[in-house]
């Protein structure tokens, strides 16, 4: 059988209909054709998927195989692969960069509180709109909720700005209760609450759209039995609420943790400042200052390597730790 | 597969209410409320400050209500060509942006939706891929750079062209239509391109403008790439401008402004520009977001 890597298509089949000869084939899905006659036969689809496949090689693989450049010397001009190996050198000299490991531990530790917060809260959130009786009333708070999901991260930042101004509300607050008003934004103990709270505010509606689902294909006769069993609400929501969505909770914790590290690079840009870098800065504004402000291209590549080899083997753990335990897994 | 119905309740059926239950409700009431104001709190203040007078905003009384009705800022700022030029910039790569994504979408959704196809678990495989590891922001800046795309159009479109995410959820809708109608048609002597236009898009139209309105406000609401790629002012989109607004990149005013006026942009130009951004999502938030979450659930059915 030949194989040609590259789809293309056989003369012959040009401009004719799909007509019979492929016809049985597809009564019959076992049967394997070969690949000339899977190709004569469906080209027409073939041929839909080839500027999409073109998109994902010149945006998603080739920069992929762009950070050969974490082992290669480059000058801006000069070919995307760079020009010489220089080997391991950019990691070396990574490893021993002080602010590396700093902005590392930042980044660890901006993503753990992150997480902390942002994938329980929905969940506290889905259940308790699911105890709601009053229908509309659950969907107003919904429709409210959901709405900073929908802003953009410039809007989102503009309005966090504004609120822990010096005259903003926050700061309204803090004068209510006699104390004198602090300049959040400058102050670096104040970056990680502002960041992990603002991130709640967005997304703690949004997230409970799944969960809410999931609780809908609960069946309702487990509900009947707890109560048989004498179950308080409580109970209830313990031995057959919480199980019922446990998949979900899973997927989401397994896509949270694969992004933990690429942690919200564009909020971070836009809310930190160098007064703040001691505790704000991370590995992904960290690559961009080094790479794109200051042209030090191959250094940033290979931290920007170093951070999506480690995202992906997060994910890939979590998978497998997910599946081992409680059996759910993304493939 | 999840069947989707928000509106089934689930055990609501004949519980009787004791006096637990009810302290339950209560504190449940006071927490949702809780929720409804935390997140409008912030939006009404910022719509109350843009309608302030600047005394009233820097000695930190505006809260809910403007105090000291202003205009001035919503004057300046809807009279700075600069931010009309770049809404209209965001009108256009939003426009142009969604109907190239769309189209690519569909295409590949299409394909990878016939069960039957040799190689389609490749180029699913090929797709997801991606979601779970990319190149990077350096080696994405280089390439576009490379690519000669900076100061234009392309660089925002392009890199960005198919969300995968919404590939899987066109894919996931394409795989529910029934296969009947297509094989009749393949037997009427229908090619694929027929089919896809005149059988498939017609019965997917709820879907297509699911993807529109997905595309459509991801466009709206991006600002990195221009950030990254745009060095020209007149190619920014308005996020752009409110970001150099916020990061006093710019300061909005005309040197020539009188004191009073400076001094009163100055105080509220953010919450002016932020609250003429949001606008138009706010104006069509009631009416999109039903869209969005059975996007989402239809996103979330594994195969």
């Amino acid at each position: 059988m030949s194989a040609p890597k590259v789809i293309e298509l056989p003369p012959e089949s040009r401009g004719t209909s799909l007509a019979p000869p492929g016809a049985p084939d597809r009564v019959i899905p076992r049967r394997q054709k070969t690949l000339r006659q899977s190709i004569r036969k469906d080209w027409q689809l073939y041929s839909l998927a080839v500027l999409p496949l073109v998109f994902f090689v010149v945006f998603r693989y080739l920069p992929m195989a762009g950070n050969i450049i974490a082992f290669r010397r480059y000058h801006p001009g000069g070919s995307i692969f760079g020009d010489q190996w220089v080997g391991l050198r950019y990691v070396r000299l990574f490893l021993s960069d002080s602010t590396f490991w700093h902005v590392f531990t930042n980044t660890l530790i901006l993503g753990g509180a992150t997480l902390l917060f942002t994938f329980p809260l929905p969940i506290v959130l889905a259940l308790l709109l699911n105890e709601v009786r009053t229908r509309f009333l659950r969907r107003f708070v919904q429709s409210i909720s959901y709405l900073p999901h929908f802003l953009s991260i410039v809007v989102v930042a503009g309005i966090i700005v504004e609120s822990v101004s010096v005259d903003g509300v926050v700061n309204q607050a803090v004068k209510a209760i006699g104390h004198s008003p602090i300049p959040f934004i400058q102050q670096p103990e104040w970056f990680r609450p502002i960041y992990v709270s603002s991130e709640v505010w967005q997304t703690i509606g949004w997230g409970t759209i799944l969960y809410l689902a999931a609780l809908t294909t609960i069946d309702g006769n487990l509900y009947e039995a707890a109560r048989i069993d004498g179950a308080s609400r409580w109970r209830q929501t313990w031995h057959v609420t919480l199980p019922g969505i446990r998949p979900t909770m899973m997927t989401l914790l397994i896509l949270n943790i694969g992004t933990f590290l690429a942690i919200g690079f564009e909020k971070v840009l836009l809310l930190y400042n160098p007064l703040t870098y001691p505790t704000a800065d991370v590995l992904s504004t960290y690559v961009y200052r080094v790479g794109i402000l200051t042209g030090s291209f191959s250094y940033a590549a290979a931290i920007g390597l170093f951070e999506s080899i480690i995202g992906l083997v997060l994910v890939i753990s979590a998978n497998f730790v997910s599946r081992r335990a409680v059996g759910t897994s993304l493939w | 597969m999840v069947t989707v119905d928000l509106r089934r309740r689930v055990g609501a059926t004949t519980r009787r209410p004791n006096q637990g239950s009810r302290a339950f409700n209560a504190v449940n009431a006071v927490i949702l409320t809780g929720v409804v104001v935390a997140t409008l709190y912030p939006f009404i203040n910022i719509l109350a400050r843009s309608f302030s007078e600047e005394h009233a905003i820097r000695s930190g009384q505006v809260n809910l209500i403007p105090k000291g009705f202003n205009l001035t800022t919503y004057r300046t700022v809807l009279t700075d060509g600069t931010f009309w030029t770049n809404y209209g910039r965001t009108v256009e790569y939003t426009v142009i942006g969604t109907i190239i994504s769309l189209v690519l979408t569909t295409c590949y959704a299409y394909v990878t939706s016939k069960k039957q196809l040799r190689g389609r678990g490749l180029l699913i495989g090929i797709a997801v891929f991606t979601l779970f590891f990319n190149g990077g922001i350096i080696p994405n800046y280089v390439l576009v750079s490379h690519l000669h795309m900076r100061d234009t159009l392309w660089a925002i479109v392009l890199p960005n062209a198919i969300s995968v995410f919404n590939l899987l959820v066109m894919k996931a809708f394409f795989e529910t239509l029934p296969t009947e109608l297509e094989e009749a048609a393949e037997v009427d002597g229908m090619g694929t391109y027929g089919i896809l236009l005149r059988i498939v898009l017609p019965l997917s139209k709820a879907i297509i403008a699911t993807m529109v309105l997905f595309y459509a406000v991801a466009y709206w609401n991006s600002w990195f790439s221009a950030f990254l790629y745009m060095d020209r002012q007149d190619m920014f989109p308005v996020t752009v401008y409110l970001r150099n607004l916020i990061y006093g990149a710019t300061s909005g005013t005309n040197e020539d402004a009188s004191t009073d006026t400076a001094l009163q942009i100055a105080a509220n130009i953010k919450a002016v520009t932020v609250v003429l951004t949001v606008l138009p999502i706010l104006v069509v938030y009631p009416f999109i977001q039903r869209y969005f979450v059975t996007g989402i659930l239809l996103g979330a059915v594994k195969e």
